[in-house]
């Protein structure tokens, strides 16, 4: 069953192409990495997936009403804004809002799903505290939390491991994968090619606003590709504890560059 | 939570029977409550149609304006944003003061607050149509302040024509602010705009919760965002209009009130509506009375207590919330 469906998804900013006549499927059980350097259009592939940027081409989350959008699909922004120092558990508990209707409170099965979130990231013993007193990785934590308990079939995430400690990184990755294994699907932009490696199911690799290759993460990861996309050389093994990536070195101008 | 509204709604409903009370003809309390059930008399007349339309403006203006602070406050994801940010105030304050000069202040009785209203309905119009249909919360705000400055400069160029130092004056005193005779028709007038602008604001209060997270993930949660910028744009320029129409510019409220209140609600600012609108009100009516108490052969000006009392307890804010960053 596919959850997203872009066909010829174009950005322009001013007379600049962004994103250029983007294409893919996403189905259920895929965590799909979303992969290239700076400025490739990873954000706005995923802003203009959603309808929140004006776009040629379709997209199927876009063409949906703004209600029904929001129990299909749930975005998780790079910026971590949390404007009030509002408690963990009420910031959290905003993801139930799709699942309301117009003037109902969060009820128990809510609430429950909030603390059950909350126990799986980490994070219960957060529960009561302002929100904006939390250190950078656990806000981050806690906004990945509220975008988990909107409970969608489908999960947006920009960046979501910038800034954590490594064993969040890891939890946070094994999370989305978990999501996939049980049916749902995640696409995750991610500068952490290793981590993109190990977790995603699927690598989709942009470049200067273009799907330049979209497969299994092996297949797309080639040294040729890594040199020509990212401007790198890369140690990548098949290990014991499965494939491992660690850039090298900086090899000079990318393709992309201009 | 709940029982902070519940006191809150208390304080209002003290304040309210206060301001009946409180006057300078000086009248015992129980007569005062008897005539104002009965009508009866000169203390009928006093008090259904001078301490009554009084205490209603001032609940209702400082309930609007509370609410349209806290909203305001929540939209722009901003501690120090007030209802006068988009240009209403100014605009509206813009009319009554040509109301004033032309005249038909004097000719007409209610000239003054319906030219105050076509003000407001003008500014807001202006405004939106300068911030476009798609923008964001920056443009809005970069209007308000292009049609604050328009309308403040156009007043300043109204009292520099004024034909002599009293129609300056009068000019002058009316924009300070006050509730003091104000009459049933007035009453009538801005009690429907104020009611409107209240109900609308407080439907906002889903949308202004799921801002908290930013613009982009408050649309993702289903959040139309065009729709909640037009609902607190007309809401608020539904009561700050009407408010300045029969009141006057009366500052401070729609900034001090959603700031004071909000540790109270859980920093909440769906929930902050509704404790802003009450502590608006209570704010509104003890600072109308305490124009009556304090210096009642001055005619001390509402809008000068309001900033007189707002200015200190916004300085303290400040005060507590460097130490809290420190």
């Amino acid at each position: 069953m596919s959850l997203l469906s872009l066909s010829g998804l174009s950005v322009r900013r001013g007379a600049r192409v962004v994103l250029n006549e983007a294409t893919l499927d996403i189905g259920a059980g895929e965590c799909v990495g979303l992969i290239g350097p700076n400025g490739a259009g990873k954000t706005t592939l995923m802003r203009a997936a959603l309808g929140l940027l004006p776009h040629l081409g379709t997209s199927s989350l876009a063409r949906m009403p703004a209600a029904a959008r929001a129990r299909a699909a749930a975005w998780l922004p790079q910026t971590r804004d949390i404007a009030w120092p509002v408690s963990v558990e009420r910031l959290v508990t905003l993801g139930r809002l799709p699942h309301l209707r117009p003037g109902q409170a969060p009820g128990p099965d809510d609430r429950a799903a909030v603390a059950q979130v909350l126990e799986r990231l980490d994070l219960a013993g957060f529960a009561d505290r302002p929100a904006t007193d939390l250190s950078g990785g656990e806000q981050a934590r806690v906004l990945i939390a509220r975008a988990l308990v909107q409970d969608t079939p489908l999960i947006l995430a920009d960046e979501p491991v910038a800034g954590l400690d490594p064993a969040h990184q890891l939890t946070t990755m094994q999370t989305f994968r978990a999501l996939a294994d049980d049916g749902k699907a995640a696409l995750v932009a991610l500068h952490d090619l290793g981590l993109a490696l190990r977790y995603c199911t699927r690598l989709v690799m942009l470049q200067a606003g273009r799907v330049v290759a979209d497969g299994p993460p092996r297949k797309v990861l080639t040294a040729g590709r890594v040199a020509q996309v990212f401007g790198i050389t890369a140690l990548m093994l098949d290990s014991a504890e499965g494939p491992v990536f660690q850039p090298l070195a900086v090899t000079g101008a990318t393709e992309g560059d201009s | 939570m709940s029982r902070a509204l519940a006191l809150l709604g208390l304080l209002v409903a003290g304040l309210f029977a206060a301001s009946l009370l409180v006057g300078p003809a000086g009248l015992p309390p129980g007569a005062s409550l008897r005539a104002l059930v009965s009508g009866e008399g000169a203390t009928g007349l006093v008090m259904r149609e001078i301490r009554l339309p009084r205490a209603i403006l001032g609940a209702a203006i400082g309930a609007g304006l509370g609410m349209a602070g806290a909203a305001m406050q929540g939209y722009l994801r901003n501690p120090l944003a007030e209802p006068g940010l988009i240009g209403v105030s100014g605009s509206a304050a813009l009319g009554a003061v040509l109301a004033l000069h032309t005249g038909l202040a004097a000719a007409f009785a209610l000239a003054l607050p319906l030219m105050a209203l076509a003000g407001a309905g003008l500014g807001v119009g202006l405004v939106m149509a300068l911030a476009g249909p798609r923008g964001g919360s920056l443009t809005l705000i970069l209007a308000g302040i292009a049609i604050s400055a328009l309308a403040g400069a156009l007043t300043s160029l109204v009292l520099n024509l004024s034909p002599n130092p009293w129609a300056a004056g009068e000019i002058v005193f009316w924009m300070m602010g006050s509730l003091a005779d104000r009459s049933m028709s007035h009453v009538a007038l801005a009690l429907p705009f104020l009611l409107a602008g209240i109900a609308l604001l407080a439907t906002l209060g889903r949308g202004l919760d799921a801002l908290t997270l930013g613009e982009d993930a408050a649309a993702s949660l289903g959040i139309r965002m065009a729709r909640l910028r037009l609902g607190v744009v007309i809401g608020t320029a539904l009561v700050v209009g009407a408010g300045t129409a029969v009141a006057g510019a009366i500052g401070f409220v729609g900034l001090v009130v959603p700031h004071v209140l909000r540790p109270l609600v859980g920093a909440a600012p769906g929930r902050l509506l509704w404790a802003s609108a009450l502590g608006g009100a209570a704010m509104l009516l003890a600072a109308d009375i305490a124009v009556r108490v304090v210096l009642p052969e001055q005619d001390l000006k509402l809008g000068v207590l309001t900033a007189l009392v707002g200015a200190p307890v916004f300085l303290h804010l400040i005060y507590r919330m460097r130490r809290a960053l420190a």
